[in-house]
Parts: C-alpha cells; sequence; structure tokens
C-alpha cells in the first residue's frame, strides 16, 4: 500500500514538474501554468534549481547566489565587506583584497553585477560587481565563487554606472556618479560648473585569465552618470550611458538637477578610442588606485598601488562621444538583444524613450547636431528617436528584454513591472510589485540571447509582505513567470541587503566548472604544510609561527608550549583533507579576529597575541565529523622573560 | 589470526543484512570456529571500483616510491606505519587484507565503512571513520605498492 502511494506521489510529482518542454515558449494568453504558482517554484528535495540569480548585496557589500525558481540562497559570497563567517578581509591571506588608495576600506556599497559573455551570450566564466562609495570593480571567478580581483577606480566617485561587460568581455566599464574635480583639489564647491568631470572607466579584462587593467578614462563633463550598457550585435564597440544633473548643480539636486526637460544618453564609441588610444592621442595623468588580486595557488592576496592612468579628452577626439538627448533624467540605459533599441527609462518622465542606433548613425552621418556640450556634439532628439512607451506607469527606471521582441520596464513610484513590445511601443501587460520595485532581471536578459522564462523584480520596501523584525525589515525579490503573454506573480522571497541588480544564467553554463577541492600537490601558499610531519613551530623574535593542520579529527600539532604574553602568534592552518564538502575551521579564545574557515587542501593564516599567562583551548568550528568535538588543542602561555621553550606534539610525539 | 576477515558467515549475515550486532557472531574471528555455522576462508575484495589487482612478484620500486610520496603527503595525518595512530597500523597490510580491499578502501571510503563487514568492525574500533583523500586508481595502486614493502606487523 506504502509502495503504491509512493509510485502515485511519484507520477503525480513527474506531472507538476516545472518547464516540461516548453521554457521559454509562450504558453497562449496566460502562464502556461497559472494556478499553480507553488509548483512551478517547488525544486523538490535534491533536486537542483534550473537557473543561478547572482544578486547584488547593496549595502551589505556582497553578493548572494540564489537559485531559481526556489529563490533559495546558497552562498552570501563577500566582496567589498569583511566576513567573519569565511574569515574574508580578517585572515592575513584576503586582508589586501580591502586595501584601497586610503588604506583598508572594510565595506562598500555593492552594486551591478554582470556576468562574462562570449560572442554575445553569456558564458558562465566570470560575475563583475562594482564598489559604489569607494569606487572599485570586482571579479568573482564563477568556478571557485570566490572574489579574485578588487581594482580600483580613479577619478570617480560613486561609481554607480558600472560593472557592465561587454559583448566578448573585452572591458568592464565604469561611469562616475558625482561630478568630482580632477585631480581632486581644495576648491570652492560652487565652482562645480564647467570644472567638475565626469570620467567613464575602460578596464580591459585578459580573454584567458580575467585579469583586469584600467586601460583608459574618458573624461567627460561633470554629469551624473547613472546607468550603462554596451552595444551588441550591430551596436558592438558602443557603449551607453544614461546621464542626470546635466544642470551642473551642486546643491539640492533633487529640485535644481531636475530643470533640464531632457538630459542625455552618452554614446561612446570605445572602438574609436582604442583608434585614439593606439595613435597615442591620451594624456598621461598621476592616480594612485590599488589592484588586488588573489592567487588560488597561492590562496592570498597581494595588493599593488597604481600610479598612473591614461585620458582620453573627447573634445580633442572628434567622434569618440556624442549626446542623445532623453528625458528626464533617464536611469536605466538598456540595449535591446538587436543591439538596434537603446531605451532610457527617465525617472520623472512619462513616457519610456527608446532610440534607434541606426537613426543615430544616419545623425552622426549627416552631422545633425544640436549644439554641442564641451566640445562633445549632441544630436537632435527627432532624429534619434525610435519611439515612445506612452504613459505606461510612473517613475521607469530599467528595462530588460526576452527573446520574443518583448521589454520589460519596472516602475518604481507605481510599483509594477510592465511588459512591452519593441517596435510598436504598445504595453502588453503588467504586474503590480510588493513594493517600490528598482530593477528587474531576466536571465540573459542584457545579452544578445535572453533565456527568458523568469523575470525577478527587486523592490526596496516589504512593509507588511513578511512577518515584521522590528523596524528594519528585508527587501525582497519576486518572480514572475513570463513564458505567457501576461506576467504571472510565483513568489516572493527575501534578499540580502538591498538587491539593486542581478544576474542570471542558467545553472548548466557554471554547475559542471566547479572547484571542488584544492589539490595539496598545487597549494604554493609560502606557509603551507602539506604533511603532518613537516607540522612545526618557530620563533622569529616576538613572532611565533605555527605550521598545523588539520584532518579529521585533529590538529598537527595539538599541544604548544614556548609561547609567551606579548608574543605575536601567526597560525598557518592548511587543511589535508582532499574530499568534497570536508572544511574545517578555528579559532582562539581571545583572538581579535575572525574564526579561519579552511576548504580541503587550502592554507589560511590568522593572527593571535595572547595577553594573559595560562592554558588556552583552540578548537574546530566547523561540524566535520563525529568526533568533531574532539577536534581541539592547547596552547600554554609562559610570561614574557620566561625561558620555556618551544615544544609542540600530538599524541605525545 | 585475530584479524583474518573474509569469511562465510559474513556473506550469510549479509543475507539478512548488517547492523543488526554482530557481536555474537564473532565475525571477523575465524578462529572461533565453535559456533554453529562452519566458517570458510573467502577473499573480502572490498566494494568498489577495483575488482582484480594484478601484483608483480618483484617489487615496482619507482612506483613504491611515488606510492610512499603520495602516502607521506595525504595519509600520514591518520597512519603510521609501525603502530596504531588515528587509524590502524599499516604495517603487514597487505598480508592481512587482499590488495583489492586495500585499494578499494582508499577510492571508495564511504560506502566500505557503510556496507563492507570488515570496514565497519574498523570504523567501530577506530571510530574515526576514514577520509577519501581523492585519489586516482593509479595513485591508490601506488599506495599498495608501497604497502608491499612495509615490514610485517610486530605484533602479529
Amino acid at each position: 500500500m506504502k509502495k503504491a502511494f509512493i509510485t502515485l506521489s511519484l507520477a503525480a510529482l513527474v506531472a507538476a514538474l516545472p518547464g516540461c518542454g516548453n521554457a521559454g515558449k509562450k504558453g497562449g494568453s496566460s502562464g502556461a501554468l497559472s494556478g499553480n504558482a507553488a509548483e512551478r517554484v517547488y525544486v523538490a528535495p535534491g533536486e537542483h534549481d534550473e537557473f543561478y540569480a547572482f544578486i547584488s548585496g547593496g549595502f551589505s557589500g556582497q553578493l548572494a547566489v540564489h537559485g531559481l525558481p526556489s529563490g533559495r540562497l546558497f552562498k552570501v559570497i563577500p566582496v567589498f565587506s569583511q566576513d567573519a563567517e569565511k574569515a574574508y578581509g580578517y585572515n592575513e591571506e584576503t586582508k589586501p583584497m580591502l586595501e584601497t588608495s586610503y588604506g583598508f576600506v572594510p565595506w562598500d556599497d555593492a552594486h551591478h553585477p554582470d556576468l562574462s559573455q562570449t560572442k554575445g551570450v553569456i558564458d558562465g566564466r566570470w560575475c563583475f560587481i562594482n564598489g559604489n562609495n569607494t569606487p572599485r570593480i570586482a571579479r568573482i571567478d564563477l568556478k571557485t565563487f570566490e572574489t579574485v580581483e578588487i581594482i580600483e577606480v580613479p577619478n570617480s566617485a560613486g561609481n554607480h554606472s558600472s560593472s557592465y561587460v561587454t559583448e566578448n568581455t573585452e572591458y568592464v566599464v565604469a561611469g562616475t556618479r558625482f561630478g568630482v574635480p580632477v585631480p581632486q583639489r581644495d576648491m570652492p564647491i560652487d565652482e562645480y560648473k564647467g570644472n567638475f568631470k565626469g570620467a567613464l572607466s575602460f578596464i580591459k579584462v585578459n580573454p584567458e585569465t580575467g585579469k583586469m587593467n584600467l586601460e583608459f578614462q574618458i573624461m567627460t563633463p561633470g554629469f551624473d552618470y547613472d546607468k550603462a550598457h554596451p552595444g551588441r550585435g550591430k551596436s558592438h564597440g558602443w557603449f551607453f550611458f544614461t546621464t542626470y544633473n546635466t544642470e551642473e548643480a551642486n546643491s539640492l539636486l533633487e529640485v535644481n538637477a531636475s530643470q533640464h526637460d531632457k538630459d542625455f544618453i552618452a554614446a561612446v564609441n570605445w572602438k574609436k578610442a582604442e583608434e585614439y588610444m593606439a595613435q597615442g592621442k591620451f594624456k598621461t595623468m598621476p592616480a594612485r588606485y590599488a589592484h588586488n588580486v588573489y592567487s588560488e595557488e597561492t590562496h592570498s592576496a597581494t595588493s599593488t598601488m597604481m600610479n598612473e592612468v591614461k585620458i582620453l579628452d573627447p573634445a580633442e577626439c572628434p567622434g569618440l562621444v556624442y549626446f542623445l538627448p532623453t528625458p528626464k533624467s533617464p536611469h536605466g540605459c538598456d540595449v535591446d538583444p538587436t543591439g538596434e533599441y537603446i531605451v532610457g527609462s527617465g525617472k520623472l518622465s512619462a513616457n519610456v524613450t527608446v532610440h534607434s542606433f541606426d537613426k543615430m548613425l544616419d545623425a552622426i552621418a549627416n552631422k545633425k547636431y544640436d549644439g554641442e556640450a564641451y566640445g562633445i556634439p549632441i544630436l537632435k532628439f527627432e532624429d534619434v528617436l525610435a519611439g515612445q512607451v506612452v504613459q505606461p506607469g510612473l517613475g521607469p527606471l530599467h528595462t530588460e528584454f526576452d527573446a520574443d521582441g518583448n521589454a520589460y520596464t519596472t516602475f518604481f513610484i507605481s510599483s509594477e513591472v510592465v511588459k512591452w513590445k519593441l517596435g510598436t511601443w504598445e504595453v502588453i501587460d503588467r504586474k503590480p510589485t510588493y513594493y517600490s520595485v528598482g530593477h528587474l532581471m531576466i536571465p540573459g536578459g542584457n545579452s544578445q540571447k535572453p533565456f527568458g522564462k523568469y523575470l525577478v523584480a527587486m523592490n526596496k520596501i516589504t512593509k507588511d509582505r513578511y512577518l515584521p523584525t522590528g523596524p528594519e525589515l528585508c527587501q525582497s525579490a519576486q518572480l514572475y513567470d513570463i513564458t505567457g503573454d501576461k506576467m504571472v506573480l510565483l513568489s516572493d522571497f527575501p534578499t540580502v541587503g538591498e538587491p539593486h541588480y542581478a544576474a542570471g544564467c542558467p545553472a548548466d553554463l557554471i554547475k559542471p566548472n566547479q572547484t571542488k577541492i584544492y589539490k595539496l600537490e598545487e597549494n604554493k601558499h609560502p606557509y603551507a604544510t602539506l604533511k603532518a610531519e613537516d607540522a612545526r613551530v618557530e620563533r622569529d623574535g616576538k613572532n611565533v609561527h605555527v605550521y598545523m593542520t588539520m584532518i579529521r579529527s585533529h590538529f598537527t600539532p595539538d599541544n604548544i608550549e614556548g609561547v609567551k604574553t606579548g608574543d605575536r602568534v601567526y597560525f598557518h592552518v592548511t587543511n589535508l583533507e582532499q574530499d568534497y564538502d570536508v572544511p574545517h575551521g578555528i579559532s582562539m579564545v581571545g583572538a581579535n579576529t575572525s574564526e579561519l574557515l579552511i576548504m580541503p587542501g587550502q592554507t589560511e593564516t590568522f593572527v593571535w597575541e595572547p595577553k594573559n599567562v595560562g592554558v588556552w583551548p583552540f578548537y574546530c568550528t566547523d561540524f566535520c565529523s563525529a568526533l568533531h568535538q574532539e577536534m581541539q588543542g592547547y596552547v600554554r602561555v609562559s610570561p614574557a622573560g620566561s625561558t620555556i621553550p618551544l615544544k609542540w606534539s600530538l599524541d605525545g610525539e | 589470526m585475530k584479524t583474518q576477515f573474509g569469511i562465510l558467515i559474513i556473506l550469510i549475515i549479509s543475507q539478512f543484512g548488517f547492523g543488526c550486532g554482530s557481536k555474537d557472531n564473532s565475525a571477523g574471528d575465524s578462529s572461533s570456529g565453535g559456533g554453529i555455522i562452519k566458517t570458510v576462508p573467502v577473499k573480502d575484495l572490498g566494494i568498489g571500483p577495483i575488482s582484480k589487482v594484478e601484483l608483480g612478484d618483484a617489487i615496482d620500486e619507482s612506483m613504491a616510491a611515488k606510492g610512499k610520496e603520495l602516502f607521506d603527503l595525504k595519509c600520514t595525518s591518520c597512519h603510521k606505519t609501525d603502530k596504531r595512530f588515528v587509524g590502524p597500523s599499516l604495517a603487514g597490510v597487505t598480508e592481512r587484507r587482499e590488495p583489492e580491499w586495500i585499494m578499494n578502501m582508499i577510492l571508495n571510503p564511504e560506502q566500505m565503512v557503510a556496507e563492507n563487514e570488515t570496514a565497519k568492525q574498523l570504523m567501530m574500533e577506530y571510530t574515526a571513520p576514514m577520509a577519501n583523500q581523492n585519489l586516482t586508481e593509479e595513485e591508490a595502486r601506488s599506495v599498495l605498492e608501497y604497502f608491499r614493502t612495509l615490514p610485517a606487523d610486530q605484533n602479529q
């Protein structure tokens, strides 16, 4: 009887499995399976989600990895903020990742993740994300889901129109939100106009290694550069940035930066920029910025201070930048999969404005200018306009696309997502969000190949949506099925920090490439202990180096004597496990830092400065085996002048 | 003799499922003999990818040297070659166990300690489960060759 029941429920489950054979296809006038939203997001225990979603952690500084359609949270990748759970920014190996020209900065405001692409299609290799506050771009390796590189962006402030990649990941691009004096200097704030600058940074990405290099900056007028996207397909080679505050106001921007009927989308011809660079038309200026790189061989990061940057001045480089008038304080700057349409969502505009790339090229060819700004030609609005979506909602912010010629735009003020048709500009559907949606994400929705199927709307306000948690509430993501003509709200899940933006792709692009362990033979950490018999303790003046190993379920050594108050004790700990998912942790009573959480084959280091005489225990902090509670040890601490020699042992040996 | 495993009685027990307390059966002690079932030694090859190992008459020294290198790197946290440590001493292991069993224990320890009677007994005695150090079959084979060079267990 029991068996029959199981068979029956299995059959029911199979019948209810989401997405059987109709992925991305239209299913009639409503969602393919509307009315069974729970089944559409249910991923059975032990089953995997179909998509990865990388959702920005906003003011947490981190990047959250969720599965779609379940919304389950798998990992919070530490990027710009210290993370005591993983010792990121606390252990000796990763502290250099958070170095900047301002010194160690343990936090940032993470905004816009974007995935690497090859030929305009997401390739699942790297995820980039920008730090907004202390301008930086980070690269996350999707083999390890670790932050492996952070480059600071000089001459920039509020690194907001970032971090978007070109269609072969030639560049990751970062525009400044604030106009600032370049170089920085002591000057009156109200002399902003005409004096402040806006740097657009092009960071070259090595196609093999992913390693970044700040190739050049284009020094444009001191507008606020808000969002950006690359051209694709026929518009590959161009990059588009929305601007606001073309008024160049320096105070009460909510009024003073909302005066102009139209601001601009800046169209940057970066292929042209490469030509000017090759011709030597750049100026080199001093600039201090940190470049931090994590090595998977040494399991350690290094921070290098760079000292100059190459600058292109658009006034001296004809054909490099054009301004496309766009109403009013546009936020999102989104290019459709064909590369023809450039959508500017004017936050204060009643309409969504769409420019035509072909018309733009035509206007440029015929020099149909409507004046200039600081030497940069302004094209005529009517000459570049493809069309407008008329009064689709209030406060348009951001648009992504499916593979069927539809666009989806968020409306912050009216809290909704609106689906409309490219070319005819007709509104097809609208659905409420809960509440105050910022960005949205369709897997691949900012590439040549949208994967469709789902749309994730990211909300700033949740008010009554969840059990309350005092005055501070979570923000949220909402999942919509977009396989039908009408969108269907499927689920609603909390996010980490503020979900500014997200990137998503099919799990199959990432899953097969996972690093499962670090091979001991490849461990080049300078303080690694690859064999238990090499475990030892060495004194170098006041510095004591403990070369320690860990394996289920003991440390070698686990008894240490001869340490004195006033010493600085470095625990260099190597996890000798070579099996998947067997990390060990370690922490020492009174250590003024976080635990270590060490993956198989990896070496990490924490520092302990014993203050008191005594015998002090340490233990494994990650439940590793049935004998986890036995995985512990002692350090004897003697007075500063003691002559007790260094001694270490495991089981008396 | 005490550690002579791989006996018929185990196969019979296996018909009825494991984990029902093998104390009364004195499994693993073929010298007990007084049970109602007469025990006959059979080869216990373990469970895993290895079903047959060809051992040369002479030891392959270069393979054994590579095996020692791997053993030192990946196994010595828990095993010594002259005495019991976290896991059993490996002195004389090639006398006690079939070569296939040894390689399967290296390559497939999770299933071995769960399903192979000998490994289950060892697990109960030593309490720490054997870690899977992800050796390749070729690497496990060289570790086996190294084990052949070890002296016999002094305690046997």
